[in-house]
């Protein structure tokens, strides 16, 4: 029992809190912008690099460079939108969705140019875990980063629940074109929705940097479990994205836990795999998902 | 001077013409209603007033001021209120919510106009915090309505507000509408329900095929043998003011 909660429930947990916090970005962006963003991983990524060189430089903890680093990321990706997304805002989404394929390719690219390609840490040596009533062992970075994902949630959970702005986000999120009729300012919620997806990207990315290491693809390989969660929760509704991040990264580490016999259940480098089969699975049976998003 | 005036107008999406030339005008506290048949470009020329569409030819003036071609957001902060046929409210957000949304565009304090609106809408007030997209299909033409209402807007435009609700629910409606435009609000109305429609209507134009075929009072195009023979059910001799009262 304290193997599957310490080695199983707990990392899924830890990798479930980030799965959520990419995959808002990610539902925010598909139900009001209507396009696939290819390059959110690159935002968080991005947003690790900025923390990482300001960790080097001030040689803080990195979780009290991270509100630097999330406004140095917004502040990137706003730029991006003003220059690549914004002339294609009348588009058709497949022209958004190759431009954002594209920016992927170029922000990684800058990033590998800029920062080189070796592993880097952010927060280096070894931590004891808290040991609780002899069974229960959790590493102090656990705690801080569930504890920092549920307080970001829950900032993210005030701001579309009791703003202005945010029940816009919502209502352009239903329909962009009543949005419009309506009078919201699109514009504004547009900038809106940037800035929550960015800002969680870079805290989704400092989080996995410090449970683990700093390298260029770790955005991209955070893309397809994001999408997963997004589309499992439901595309639009950024309750489904939490729910659908949670339940991922949990089914991502549940997956190889010995529940038959004394072998994991899925070879742990058949992890990746778990949430891209939820992800068919769910297209396949159920495309509006868990909380009833939109279906493309 | 009326309040909305449109001037002989032509355009349509892209390289579709649709409207040919309409002319409409609504006067301060008149409820004005545009019936005709499918495809006659009625909804057509409503969008037009939004900056919907592009018009080649003609004039849109609001209260003197020319609006052709404005974009939707300038149009609504202008005074002009719009509830389309379908997918006129946020469904995911709560009752409240979506009349919050129709006031996006004010500054000040609205507390006073959302008491107004579900005084108008008593149905909404317990409902409040229930979500839009469960409430039933008049009720939510309710919603869509107030939602529009929350600007307290110049002239008020309906798009069908009784496309595919029962006849129970009609009759409401076209009550709400008499109530809403008792209590200042212009309004400009497409309608299938012509006899209803027309039996509340101070003017009505008949569009066909993009273009003004008949204009009267309410009472002149009920009683109009061609419009009775085209709209109104075979041309039977109608009872108007059974019609105006249902």
């Amino acid at each position: 029992m304290s193997e599957f909660i310490n080695f199983y429930f707990i990392p899924g947990v830890v990798l479930g809190s980030i799965y959520a916090l990419g995959a808002i970005g990610i539902t925010l962006t598909f139900g009001i912008l209507r396009f696939a963003n290819f390059a959110h991983g690159e935002s968080m990524t991005l947003g690790v690099y900025f923390a990482w060189s300001m960790v080097q430089f001030s040689g803080l903890h990195p979780l009290v460079v991270m509100p630097a680093a999330m406004l140095a990321t917004v502040i990137v990706v706003l730029g991006i939108d003003r220059v690549f997304y914004k002339p294609l805002r009348e588009a058709s989404v497949v022209m958004l969705v190759i431009a954002s394929f594209g920016l992927m390719l170029m922000v990684r690219s800058v990033i590998q140019f800029t920062w080189g390609v070796q592993l880097k840490t952010v927060l280096p040596g070894i931590q004891m875990p808290y040991v609780i009533g002899d069974i229960l062992r959790i590493a102090p970075k656990h705690v801080m980063i569930v504890a920092g994902a549920l307080l970001l949630m829950y900032a993210v959970h005030y701001l579309l629940t009791y703003t202005k702005i945010g029940k816009a986000m919502r209502a352009m999120s239903d329909s962009a074109e009543l949005a419009r009729l309506t009078g919201i300012d699109t514009e504004k919620v547009v900038m809106a929705t940037w800035i929550i997806g960015a800002a969680l990207a870079c805290a989704a990315g400092v989080f996995l940097a410090i449970d683990t290491q700093v390298e260029t693809r770790m955005g991209f390989k955070l893309l397809l479990p994001m999408f997963a969660a997004a589309i499992l929760g439901g595309v639009g509704r950024p309750y489904g994205a939490l729910a659908g991040g949670l339940i991922i990264g949990l089914a991502e580490e549940l997956s190889s836990y010995p529940w038959v016999g004394n072998e994991p259940l899925l070879n742990p480098g058949y992890k990746a795999g778990v949430a891209f089969a939820i992800m068919v699975g769910m297209l396949i049976w159920r495309p509006s998902g868990l909380f009833r998003g939109k279906v493309f | 001077m009326s309040l909305l005036e449109l001037q002989s107008v032509v355009g349509g999406y892209g390289d579709t013409q649709i409207l040919h030339d309409v002319s409409l005008r609504v006067d301060a506290g008149e409820v004005v209603v545009i019936i005709g048949p499918n495809g006659a470009g009625k909804s057509t020329a409503m969008k037009a007033v939004f900056g919907l569409l592009q018009l080649t030819e003609g004039r849109i003036l609001l209260d003197g001021e020319d609006i052709t071609n404005v974009t939707p957001q300038q149009v609504v902060r202008k005074g002009v209120c719009y509830v389309p046929q379908t997918s006129n409210i946020f469904p995911s957000l709560t009752v409240h919510e979506n009349l919050e949304m129709g006031a996006f565009v004010r500054e000040d304090d609205f507390t006073q106009r959302l008491d107004e609106i579900y005084a108008l809408f008593p149905p909404l007030a317990d409902k409040r915090k229930q979500t839009a997209g469960t409430l039933s299909g008049g009720q939510r033409q309710m919603v869509a309505m107030g939602k529009a209402l929350m600007l307290d807007p110049k002239i008020l435009l309906l798009d069908e507000p009784t496309a595919g609700l029962s006849p129970k629910f009609r009759g409401e409606i076209f009550s709400i509408v008499k109530r809403i435009n008792a209590a200042g609000t212009p309004i400009l109305m497409v309608e299938q329900n012509a006899k209803q429609a027309l039996g509340i209507a101070n003017r009505g134009y008949v569009l066909v095929d993009g273009r003004n075929k008949f204009v009267g009072t309410g009472q002149e195009l009920l009683h109009n043998r061609e419009v009775a023979e085209m709209f109104l059910g075979g041309g039977e001799q109608l009872d108007a003011s059974a019609a105006a009262d249902e």
